[in-house]
């Protein structure tokens, strides 16, 4: 509808652009008042929207994919924002928003405001407009039905590693344990992994919100939820700052839904209500403050938004170095096995006959045709039934197999570029297949794939990023989770890309002083 | 005189093309011989075959008691014996471009025959000398003039000691002094008991060192 009337409105200007040139001064005065109120209409349209940003990857019951109707969006967070933007006579228009950017969507206008179970962070508290919280929740451990009896609450997982989303409030809690208690700290993309994983026996306990880990023990076996919390924090609406004033009447809109149930009857419908949503909604009506995150049983602060950005920073230094440091191991590792077996691939394709070639096509083919993240994926939790690797050797080889595809491709192009003459030539002066390979053609094709070896080697250092899916915290991962915990990506971005570049530019200086050393003559 | 290549009936085709038919001609060992004839005539192509480059549809090749026949896939031993036996100079020499000059000599005998670097350098240098290059061994095939170039080339064939050494046009890139030069150069390699078979359009030249002619036309040898 929208997309048609400003095709109209195109039309009309169109016309009356030609008009213009010939209609008297009034009537071309007229015209220009027209298009104006067209263009206002149409501005007054949007400002009546209420645009929210949600992840429907999130699922029930915050938001998911209507399994009636694709095309819309249910769940109690979908059920909120209908809620306030009827009370601040707007229309709900949903926009889609990966969990760990809508902030950042907020922040640049995108959308007015995010509602997808975001957490009641000092972060937020500081850099966004928070609206007050509408569910209280507790962070709870969960763990193997097996080691219910042993691992009662984090202390007791010393040496042990334990999952939870990256960037969240948990992670933030096992980050201090992990100093604590000497566990590890395990950072997942989504909230499904860190389960399966646990029945898998990866991790031996995923810390998350009672929400979540009630989904999931619903849908798995073998799983308990521990019953004392670990700490206890909210969800609420995030918009930005300079948006205070609709952030103050969504506030009167969800205080007004606390005191007439309206909040009760969501989250009954949704299957989360529980006791500890009347006492919060009992201090929020009588505009009591409400910390955002309780720790159960420490003086531990969370988030680093605490501190200042440099204190932040100097807290977060040594763990981007530590993850600059797996980067770095992991690319140079990926890219001597796909070195290794690209060579392998291209031989084959090369001198190999019609079956081998045909194969070797193929996974080519395959590899270069598919997304290296699905790819990952397959290695990591598809195989996990068969084989099950640990993160960081599914991560190498992940990026290793599908590196070795294009390398393969420069090297079977290097070895094409030999002048045939040459080879003939070694030939006839009697070299066998395996000695032209090694004395002529190797060392020439080799010179011939330095460079854009070097070029794919910077780019796997900054792929290699993709990984953070398979819960390996590299440097990108990191940046996320400082930038998160600091509300901002400004210095965390910048020594992200320091350290990036401080790694990658040296290469650089590495594969031209290389090639300046082969293009010499070989005495 | 004992025969030493005999090529019988040779035909070989490329597709439609018809490249050779019915190619017989045989050397002696010893001397200098021209295969002659214009471009297209299929002068190159026979050396390739008899070098093993090239499969051939009917006839055979004997090279000092070593026989390749048509229609097979030659096998690596009998590559490997009948490479001993004749070295080949391309008309554009495909010497190796990451390799010097001197490495380009001593590649061959240090790899193919076994001989220690120290001795292959040696010789190399020795040929290098005797061919007026020496000066250019350490310098990239890039660096060295057409001329050098197939000096150059012709060590690296000779390196190896092949009894019969091919050459394909080798006078195309010279001017009429190097030409000379060369033609004593083969003179006298041909006086060393080794046979050289070269392809030409150059009638004084063949005129003027050739001690045998042969005449290719349309592929035959008349």
């Amino acid at each position: 509808m929208k997309q048609q009337s400003a095709r109209r409105s195109l039309l009309f200007s169109l016309r009356r652009r030609f008009a213009f040139s010939l209609c008297p001064f009034p009537l071309s005065l007229c015209c220009f008042a027209s298009a104006l109120l067209l263009f206002y209409s149409s501005a007054q349209a949007k400002q009546q929207e209420l645009r929210w940003a949600g992840d429907p990857e999130g699922g029930a019951p915050f938001v998911e994919a209507d399994p009636t109707d694709p095309n819309k969006v249910t769940g109690f967070d979908v059920e909120i924002a209908e809620l306030i933007a009827k009370g601040v006579s707007r229309t709900p228009r949903f926009l889609f928003a990966p969990y760990a950017s809508i902030d950042q969507a907020i922040e640049r206008g995108t959308a007015d405001i995010g509602l997808s179970g975001m957490e009641d962070t000092p972060a937020r508290r500081a850099g966004m407009a928070t609206t007050i919280p509408y569910y209280a929740f507790r962070e709870v451990l969960a763990v193997r039905d097996a080691d219910a009896g042993t691992f009662r609450r984090l202390a007791d997982l010393k040496g042990r590693r334990v999952g939870t989303l990256g960037g969240t409030i948990a992670y933030e809690i096992l980050l201090q344990a992990e100093r604590r208690y000497g566990l590890q700290a395990v950072s997942y993309d989504d909230d499904v992994h860190p389960y399966s994983d646990l029945s898998l026996g990866r991790v031996d306990g995923v810390l998350l919100d009672n929400v979540l880990a009630e989904r999931r023990r619903k849908t798995m076996s073998g799983i308990t939820v521990q019953p004392d919390p670990v700490a206890t924090s909210h969800y609420v609406g995030v918009l930005a700052s300079r948006n205070a004033s609709l952030r103050d009447a969504a506030n009167e809109v969800l205080r007004t839904a606390m005191g007439d149930g309206t909040l009760e009857r969501i989250f009954r419908k949704w299957g989360v209500w529980n006791d500890d949503q009347p006492a919060l909604y009992a201090r929020l009506i009588a505009r009591q403050p409400v910390p955002p995150v309780a720790m159960a049983d420490s003086d531990g602060t969370i988030g680093v938004a605490t501190l200042s950005r440099w204190q932040a920073t100097l807290r977060y230094v040594p763990s981007l170095i530590k993850a600059a440091a797996v980067t770095l191991v992991l690319s140079c590792l990926s890219m001597a096995l796909a070195v290794a077996l690209g060579v392998l691939i291209a031989s084959g394709r090369v001198y190999g006959t019609a079956v081998p070639r045909l194969v070797l096509t193929g996974y080519v083919e395959l590899m270069r045709g598919t997304p290296v993240l699905l790819q990952l994926f397959v290695i990591y939790y598809g195989l996990a039934s068969v084989i099950k690797l640990p993160a960081f050797v599914a991560a190498l080889l992940g990026l290793a197999l599908n590196y070795a595809a294009y390398e393969s491709e420069i090297y079977r192009g290097a070895l094409e570029a030999v002048p045939t003459g040459q080879l003939e030539a070694a030939r006839t002066l009697g070299f066998s297949e395996r000695q032209v390979l090694q004395l002529v053609r190797g060392p020439q094709a080799f010179r011939i794939a330095l460079a854009p070896m070097t070029n794919d080697f910077v780019a796997l250092l900054k792929d290699s990023s993709l990984v953070s899916v398979l819960t390996v915290v590299e440097l990108t991962k990191q940046t996320q989770i400082f930038a998160t915990n600091l509300g901002s990506w400004v210095i965390p971005g910048t020594l992200c890309a320091t350290i990036y570049l401080v790694m990658s530019l040296p290469l650089g200086a590495l594969a031209r002083r290389l090639e300046r050393h082969w293009k010499a003559p070989t005495v | 005189m004992t025969t030493m290549l005999q090529v019988r009936d040779l035909a070989l085709r490329r597709g439609d093309r018809t490249i050779l038919s019915d190619t017989s001609f045989s050397l002696s060992g010893g001397g200098v011989a021209a295969l002659m004839g214009p471009s297209g005539s299929g002068k190159t192509t026979v050396l390739r075959a008899i070098a093993g480059l090239e499969r051939f549809e009917a006839g055979t090749i004997v090279l000092n008691g070593l026989t390749l026949k048509a229609g097979q896939r030659h096998s690596g031993d009998a590559l490997k014996k009948l490479r001993r036996q004749v070295g080949l100079v391309f008309q554009f020499h495909h010497l190796f471009e990451h390799l010097t000059a001197l490495r380009n000599v001593t590649l061959a005998p240090m790899h193919v025959l076994g001989v220690p670097a120290r001795f292959a350098e040696r010789r190399a240098r020795e040929l290098l000398e005797v061919l007026g290059v020496e000066h250019r061994a350490s310098a990239l095939p890039r660096e060295l003039s057409g001329g050098e170039a197939q000096r150059v080339a012709i060590a690296r064939a000779l390196a190896v000691d092949p009894p019969l050494l091919m050459m394909d046009e080798p006078t195309a890139s010279l001017d009429p002094s190097r030409r000379h030069e060369l033609g004593e150069l083969l003179s006298r390699l041909a006086d060393q008991n080794r046979t050289i078979l070269l392809t030409t359009h150059d009638e004084d030249f063949a005129s003027r060192w050739a001690t045998t002619r042969l005449r290719v036309n349309n592929g035959v040898v008349v």
